[in-house]
């Protein structure tokens, strides 16, 4: 008896691919009809083994980077490394295309100064490093911050009511210590491993804020690198979460998995598990999100003003200040805040008031959680 | 592989060894121990994937149980391979155990 399996078949439009029999083995890889299938590809249904699986995923990779243009031949390429599963699958996969790409790899980590956590992710760094003969480069919070470190920065939240926004104002010093890091090693552009459902989460997010001007910045694989700042890209954005641990794992790739000491972002779970029930229904919700995000476009009226320079750093900001320098001024002045969205009031008395809108530069509340 | 077939006249299936492991952080769940050597024992029924989460839920979960079961099955976004591959295509919570198998669950919500 054939299995219907055995068939290749495009399952694209069907959200409710077909139950296999328990009774039946996997089914043959789609792809070289050789091996049994390994795993069944959450947006195409494709079911493939793990050795076509990884080959795909390295190929769909390069295309995403080489069909954008993000990374030039001759690019010095910044790889913010947080020892997790992104930002491993990341290095790992680039440093697999970049004789095909023609780039350097740099890894740049950054070291939060979160006692007993970042500790044994910075570890898992340095094995990967030296496992794959990379120059690694670790900046920390507490020299480019002046003496601020995580730890510092949450003791100094608690009793203001903002201590559950930790994952933000770490998102914000972390944005800056990855470009300071990526300028010291030379690098002319940075990327970051957020997949689809990171990009996803952050998508729904802002809808759920109805932070538009977010939204609208939120498309495409990254920012050329306005106001003097490096070029970003995610070269794994059109990978979904699924796919990135399973390559971790049939690639027998280290990292590390655990859960940071302060809390997650509280409303990054619930879009979090709100996501995974759409994509239980339809699998393809997550990419689809990603798609609609691209090609978003504001009408005029609902367009946040050009941005201006930071007073302090020159960064892009909307307001006198960007967001890394008003978070450490409210900090040195034992004030901490931060914006989010709307309803930002006086961090920056000083400056000429621009819409409250945050700045292209730096988007920290709508940024996926993840590290890098 | 296989039930045992002597066994067959008492209508119960044999004890199964299998290796339940977690991974990816869902090992903090289970007292930070990845791998599990383990003998289900002989039952009516045939053991499947759903039972399985509940002998798990029983004898193997130390915390925070909701992290990792949701409903009569495992919270979305673990991922559970048998023998190596997907669960997804080997019929979820239905597959029906062999001796000797080895079920890995991976969760792809920590960190990044």
């Amino acid at each position: 008896m054939v299995s219907i399996f055995s068939l290749p078949r495009i399952r694209r439009s069907l959200p409710f691919p077909p139950r296999p029999d328990p009774e039946m083995p996997a089914p043959q890889c789609a792809s070289c009809n050789k091996a049994r299938a390994a795993l069944r590809r959450p947006r195409s249904g494709q079911a493939l083994c793990g050795t076509c699986f990884c080959a795909a995923f390295e190929a769909e990779v390069l295309h995403t980077v080489v069909a954008g243009r993000l990374l030039p031949p001759g690019a010095v390429v910044a790889v913010g490394a947080s020892g997790g599963k992104d930002s491993t699958v990341l290095a790992h996969v680039l440093r697999e295309l970049a004789p095909r790409l023609g780039i350097s790899l740099r890894l740049v980590a950054v070291d939060e100064g979160i006692g007993g956590y970042r500790d044994a992710a910075l570890a898992a760094v340095r094995r990967q490093a030296a496992r794959w003969e990379l120059p690694l480069t670790v900046v920390a919070y507490a020299d480019l911050f002046g003496g601020w470190t995580m730890d510092a920065v949450a003791r100094s939240t608690a009793g203001s009511g903002r201590s559950r926004s930790c994952c933000t104002f770490c998102g914000v010093l972390r944005r800056r210590a990855l470009e300071e890091g990526a300028r010291l090693v030379g690098a002319t552009h940075v990327v970051t491993g957020h997949n689809a459902d990171d990009m996803a989460e952050t998508v729904l997010m802002n809808f759920l804020r109805g932070d538009a001007g977010r939204l609208a910045r939120g498309g495409g694989l990254g920012s050329p690198g306005e106001g003097g700042a490096l070029p970003r890209c995610r070269p794994l954005q059109l990978a979904s979460q699924k796919e990135v641990v399973l390559y971790a794992h049939f690639r027998r790739l280290d990292y590390f998995s655990e859960e940071c000491v302060y809390a997650p972002e509280a409303f990054r779970g619930h879009a979090r598990d709100l996501l995974k029930r759409l994509e239980a229904a339809r699998p393809s919700a997550v990419l689809d999100l990603v798609h609609s995000a691209e090609r978003l476009a504001l009408a005029p009226a609902a367009r946040p003003p050009p941005p201006g320079a930071c007073a302090r750093c020159g960064a892009l900001a909307s307001r006198a200040l960007c967001q890394a320098c008003a978070l450490l001024d409210g900090l040195n002045r034992g004030r901490p805040r931060l914006a989010i969205g709307k309803g930002r009031r006086g961090l920056d008395e000083d400056g000429p008031p621009r819409e409250a809108e945050p700045e292209p530069s730096g988007p920290p509340a709508s940024e996926p959680v993840p590290a890098f | 592989m296989g039930v045992s077939c002597e066994l067959g006249f008492l209508n119960m299936a044999a004890p199964l060894s299998v290796e339940v492991e977690f991974g990816g952080g869902a090992e903090l769940l289970f007292d930070g121990v990845k791998k599990h050597q383990v003998t289900l024992p002989g039952q009516e029924e045939p053991w499947d994937i759903r039972n399985l989460l509940v002998w798990i839920k029983k004898n193997l979960l130390k915390e925070r149980p909701e992290l990792f079961i949701q409903g009569d099955s495992v919270r979305p976004g673990i991922l559970v391979l048998i023998n190596d591959a997907d669960w997804e295509l080997l019929g979820e919570l239905d597959y029906q155990l062999q001796d000797q198998d080895s079920i890995l669950f991976i969760s792809t919500l920590h960190g990044g």
